[in-house]
């Protein structure tokens, strides 16, 4: 069984997610994780799936992408299934002034502790720039990791706060 | 000494009885509310005495400022740029709200118990395009001090007022909903303005 990665990405417009999952369905491409939203105006999908070879997806796609308003990419990739947590769930939120470079410092920060960054989000609004990750800890390490986290957003000049994040009880 | 009597106990608090903002005297003057990211909304604020005349006249201003407000259920000083641990909250005829006192103002609250906590979404005036799922106590016990008279009161509450309350106590302490919210995806941009 294949497993493909493929990315979509254009200007928004009705019809996006209903076109791409059409071509995939008749494919017999069955769609397994996706994340698809709306950034700043273009529509975005990250999606996995299962069943035909990379070029046949690609070449049912191409006729999407041929007015030049949606750019799609698929490749192959290695199942993994699911991958189980490889530490303490925390989520980072990071707040300030919009400047260049705050993910990139503030990411490393967390890799460098030993984490891994498992979904992240950033919103611009107006000058308010807010990044959101979810990261998985290696136990013990988030102590050390706050100062850390403090001293580079103080550099920066934004705002962090690292919190465990709410287990799911039911 | 820490013995019986000694320290602020249950019997030193009353509720907010008959306070309304009108005890002032002051009136309160409109003021322009600061937006995120502005550093005074990320610094825990001062301590204030609840009976400076400078705390009343916030305590006033903040009436103000949130009466002429579409929508707003509480503000706190830093919102108006001010470094001290003041704010007004008022739920009154609000949807969501269950128990409700009122407008009032109160001074150096904190939060002493906290239970059943639940999910919901946030906006805050001072981060006017986005909202923010967060998680809070919906059974709340708050002390805090009355501006005016100093008086030390405890607010027993429960859902969206307990909400409010701990939103604001979170403005003073240079938090804001985005510190807090559950997750990577757990923020949206606001798309009703009221």
């Amino acid at each position: 069984m294949n497993e493909l990665a493929i990315t979509v990405i254009g200007r928004d417009r009705p019809g996006i997610v209903a076109d791409v999952a059409e071509v995939l369905a008749q494919l017999g491409a069955n769609l397994t994780d996706s994340t698809m939203t709306r950034l700043r105006g273009h529509f975005a999908m990250t999606l996995i799936c299962t069943g035909p070879a990379a070029a046949e997806v690609e070449a049912a796609l191409a006729p999407l992408a041929a007015e030049g308003q949606l750019l799609a990419t698929v490749r192959a990739v290695t199942p993994d299934g699911e991958v189980p947590p490889a530490g303490e769930p925390y989520v980072m939120a990071v707040h300030g002034s919009d400047r260049m470079g705050i993910v990139a410092a503030m990411t490393r920060v967390l890799v460098d502790g030993g984490g891994n960054v498992t979904d992240l989000s950033t919103r611009l609004a107006g000058s308010l720039y807010v990044v959101l990750a979810e990261v998985e800890l290696p136990a013990g390490v988030a102590d050390t990791l706050v100062d850390r986290l403090h001293r580079t957003a103080a550099e920066l000049g934004v705002e962090v706060t690292l919190r465990p994040a709410d287990p799911d009880l039911l | 000494m820490t013995g019986p009597g000694s320290g602020p106990d249950a019997e030193a608090y009353a509720g907010l009885g008959d306070w309304t903002p009108e005890s002032l005297v002051v009136s309160g003057e409109v003021r322009a509310v600061v937006s995120a990211p502005h550093l005074v909304l990320s610094r825990a604020a001062d301590e204030v005495d609840p009976t400076a005349k400078e705390t009343v006249q916030l305590a006033a201003d903040l009436v103000a400022t949130m009466r002429v407000s579409p929508g707003c259920v509480g503000l706190a000083a830093p919102q108006l740029g001010v470094g001290a641990r003041v704010f007004a909250v008022d739920v009154t005829g609000h949807p969501k709200a269950v128990t409700v006192h009122g407008t009032f103002v109160l001074c150096n609250a904190r939060v002493v118990e906290a239970t059943r906590w639940k999910a919901g979404r946030e906006g805050c005036m001072s981060v006017p395009d986005l909202t923010g799922d967060v998680k809070r106590a919906s059974r709340l016990v708050v002390e805090g001090d009355l501006p005016g008279t100093g008086e030390p009161v405890r607010l027993v509450t429960d859902g969206f007022e307990a909400r409010a309350l701990q939103h604001e106590i979170d403005h003073c302490a240079g938090l804001l909903f985005l510190d807090r919210v559950a997750g990577a995806h757990a923020v949206y941009q606001r798309k009703v303005y009221l």
